[in-house]
């Protein structure tokens, strides 16, 4: 299904373990920043200032490269009330938009139920990666995630392509007669079927797709160049998902965190080229999420799970930029101990994306009225 | 044959982890169906798995490898029973090392479970009352005499016993009253020894005094006094037996639902309450009844999809891969948010072991399945029956012999040796006519790499496969 009017895609990036919100946009002129991190820290000359307050972290240049062209906005202090510091509650907020209750339906899965309503195109949301994030999944809503685009679908193992062609005939007719068996069986049928649907019409993508970007070597990198050749393909799909995950620097930041920030910055700054050599930079915009931000004061090699993060939105339709307001570093502001209190609800910033850019009612999804920005080019 | 081989074949899916075509042989030769149930439901008759042998392979705090350990247990103890009632427990008592101290709190958790499993309801709320891993998970040392915290409180009554609309506010309040005082201890200090498990402690004088009144009874009541009360109610009875059935028989509906939803067969649920009231909760009693039941015993076609760790434990069972322990396992736990560069398997298919997602536990049945979760449950199995020389592999090829065989006979015999699988007509139909296709590459390239391993790869990708 390629379309000429080119929709609106979204691309969201989950960096998995809390990123250091500090230590990416850093506080490089503040006191209380020096004063908490003595050895979790980047010193003035370890930052590239995008003003006199804050500097990009020098292992993610290509950022500030992003960041000065404005195709890079930054949201300051987004964050949930009452976060209780779990990865897994964390995520699970997140990922359902639901603060107060254990919610059972993923954000973007309700915005891939409004962008298709019938249920006809299984590729209309896409995680690229292992297994289907909470945030993409809601019953009944087919959408597709894709391990490897080259080996992606079932009998992908089988060693010949004949034994193969009859191995998919076979899954077919038994994933297809489940039809009246049942409603259960009857779902995992379908749900088989779906699978195959998505894997034939990706099957395809590979071969379609050619460019000069050379992607690093690296799962962040690999996975938003599959972003890229599946968006190129023009399948139809909307909403893409990804992670990068590793951010639970507890106790090697100082060896990995440098390392998340080069690949993730590279891989976004190639993937923008990427898209920008198929005239298709403007159709496409990222959010980079991830579950909170980390404490205040280093613990002397890592440093432990906070509360307020921050997020980013990227794309040549982005007005680039500072957004909401930096959390106040001043210990007399700090909440739960040591902890940077948000400055804006999460829930503001999907309205914004699901709103403005997808053209999704962000209301019955986000459940409520939440503060957005304008992060938007017209 | 004392016992009939596909009901064995059932009782041993729904109450072990399948049996591998060896297991199936002796039981039907020499067990009849009772005698197997017997088995089952007494495990001190037989030998546990040696301990420090376990303890030398998968040691160490990481919850992969402690999961790793339990996975070992599922495919290899002479005790199926006595795990599948663990991961029972795990699933209605959810406790995750998200929340917890430290994974020892979450294994030792899974021992305790392990060691009460079978004995009374009564003496299961009990331990898990006291269980460290529990009380800081649901706050309970939070609860003081002048401060009460309701967390416990309220699920014990709402999650682990009685389900909504059996119990006042008030009930909660006076039952969290009665458990103030109850909380846990360090027994050395965490450095420089590390992690050492908690204990239960008892501080008489953080427990509120004055008189409660719990479900119309009154009086100082403390909390064994409260687990007295709540087992002896007809609600505790019929949602402890729904629970159980939810696990063995047939999926039901997600639990919240269950004080609006009626039970898919209320005589069953019934006659598994009126066992629960007559032996005061003895959970071997009411599962004697169970698995020797008609509605049981008919409950194959009934859906009750595998959970990923029913799933992963019954392949490797089959396999025979890890029937000794040897490294290698911890793969299918791996998870991320555990410092892990890849998810494993059993993450990625939707059920991390020791972490369930919250106090609320996994979503079971139909919600276990979508294009993610599918995808990897068929990926899995293609790469766990890719290699012929496994020993529970090689096993099943010597009996069936060849690939040229008659391909409707190559089929009975796969679905038997693979676990006594049933499927649909059609699935069984399509088996066939893909033996028949494998059958007709007669090239020297294809037909050395193709062979019965391909038709146990088709047999564990169908719909069917995925039923338990």
């Amino acid at each position: 299904m390629t379309t000429t009017n080119k929709p609106k895609t979204l691309v969201v990036i989950q960096l998995t373990g809390g990123n250091d919100f500090m230590n990416t946009i850093v506080p490089y002129t503040n006191e209380h920043y020096y004063d908490s991190r003595k050895k979790v820290v980047l010193r003035q000359d370890e930052v590239l200032p995008i003003n006199n307050d804050l500097a990009i972290n020098y292992n993610a240049a290509p950022f500030k490269r992003i960041y000065d062209e404005g195709r890079m906005a930054i949201v300051q202090g987004i964050g949930y009330p009452d976060s209780n510091r779990s990865h897994f509650r964390g995520m699970d907020i997140w990922h359902t938009a639901e603060p107060d209750r254990v919610g059972s339906e993923g954000w973007l899965g309700q915005a891939v139920r409004q962008l298709d309503t019938g249920g006809e195109n299984v590729l209309t949301g896409v995680n690229v990666g292992a297994g289907l994030p909470r945030a993409m999944a809601v019953a009944g809503v087919p959408v597709t995630s894709v391990g490897d685009l080259e080996g992606y679908g079932v009998m992908s193992k089988v060693e010949h392509q004949q034994v193969k062609e009859k191995a998919l005939e076979a899954f077919k007719a038994i994933y297809g007669q489940a039809i009246g068996s049942g409603p259960v069986a009857e779902y995992i049928g379908q749900t088989g079927l779906n699978v195959l649907d998505g894997a034939d019409r990706l099957a395809e993508v590979a071969s379609g797709y050619s460019s000069t970007i050379e992607y690093a070597d690296n799962e962040i990198s690999k996975n938003l160049r599959d972003v890229a050749r599946i968006h190129l393909a023009g399948l139809g799909t909307r909403i893409f998902y990804t992670t990068h995950g590793g951010y639970d620097t507890h106790a090697t930041e100082l060896q990995g965190h440098p390392k998340l920030m080069k690949n993730l910055s590279a891989a976004i700054s190639d993937f923008l080229d990427d898209l920008d050599q198929h005239d298709a930079g403007d159709d496409v915009v990222i959010l980079v999420f991830t579950e909170f931000g980390r404490r205040m004061r280093d613990n002397g090699s890592g440093t432990d799970h906070g509360s307020g993060g921050g997020a980013f939105l990227f794309g040549n339709k982005i007005r680039g930029g500072l957004y909401s307001e930096y959390p106040s570093l001043k210990p007399v502001d700090w909440e739960h101990g040591e902890d940077l209190k948000h400055t804006i609800d999460f829930r503001g910033i999907y309205g914004t994306v699901l709103e403005q850019w997808l053209g999704v009612e962000a209301q019955p999804i986000v459940k409520g009225a939440f503060e957005q920005i304008s992060p938007f080019a017209n | 044959m004392k016992s009939e081989r596909a009901l064995v074949a059932h009782l041993m899916r729904r109450a072990a982890f399948g049996a591998t075509p060896t297991e199936l042989d002796y039981l039907t030769e020499h067990k009849t169906y009772e005698d197997i149930v017997e088995d089952l439901i007494n495990p001190e008759k037989f030998e546990e798995l040696d301990r420090s042998y376990l303890d030398r392979y998968y040691g160490g705090e990481q919850v992969s490898a402690q999961v790793a350990k339990w996975l070992f247990r599922m495919i290899n103890t002479p005790r199926p029973l006595e795990e599948k009632m663990s991961l029972f427990l795990h699933h209605i008592f959810p406790v995750a090392w998200g929340k917890s101290e430290h994974t020892h709190s979450i294994v030792v958790e899974i021992e305790m479970f392990r060691k009460i499993g079978l004995s009374s309801f009564k003496n299961i709320l009990f331990e898990l009352s006291k269980d460290p891993a529990m009380i800081f998970w649901l706050d309970n040392n939070e609860n003081h005499k002048d401060e009460i915290n309701e967390n416990y409180g309220r699920e014990l009554l709402e999650l682990f016993s009685m389900g909504v609309g059996n119990y006042t506010e008030n009930d909660i309040k006076n039952a969290s009253r009665a458990f103030t005082g109850w909380t846990f201890r360090q027994p050395l200090s965490l450095y420089p020894f590390g992690h050492y498990p908690a204990v239960f402690e008892y501080l008489p004088e953080d427990h509120d005094n004055n008189e409660k009144e719990f479900l119309g009874h009154k009086g100082n009541f403390n909390g064994e006094d409260i687990i007295n009360i709540i087992v002896r109610q007809p609600a505790t009875a019929k949602f402890v037996s729904r629970h159980l059935y939810n696990f063995f028989v047939e999926d039901e509906t997600q639990v919240p639902s269950w004080a609006t939803e009626a039970p898919k067969n209320e005589d069953a649920i019934n006659e598994l309450a009126g066992v629960f009231m007559e032996s005061s909760g003895d959970m071997k009693s009411v599962l004697r009844v169970l698995f020797n039941s008609d509605f049981f015993k008919e409950s194959m076609k009934l859906p009750k999809v595998k959970s990923p760790t029913e799933l992963v434990a019954g392949v490797l069972k089959q396999t025979g891969e890890f029937n000794k322990p040897k490294p290698g396992i911890h793969v299918f736990a791996n998870t991320t948010l555990n410092g892990s560069a890849t998810d494993g398997t059993m993450s990625i298919m939707g059920q991390m072991l020791m972490n369930p997602p919250t106090v609320e536990g996994w979503h079971t049945g139909h919600e276990w399945i979508n294009s993610g979760t599918l995808s990897e449950r068929i990926s899995f199995v293609e790469d766990q029956f890719s290699d012929e020389s496994k020993p529970g592999i090689r096993e099943i090829i010597s009996r069936i012999g060849s690939l040229e065989n008659d391909p409707a006979a190559i089929i009975d015999q796969c679905l038997d040796l693979m676990g006594g699988i049933n499927v649909s007509e059609s699935t069984y139909e399509a088996l066939v006519a893909y033996t028949q296709e494998l059958q007709g590459f007669t090239g020297k390239e294809i037909s050395e790499g193709t062979g019965i391993h391909n038709v146990l790869q088709m047999v564990a990708s169908t719909v069917d496969y995925q039923f338990a």
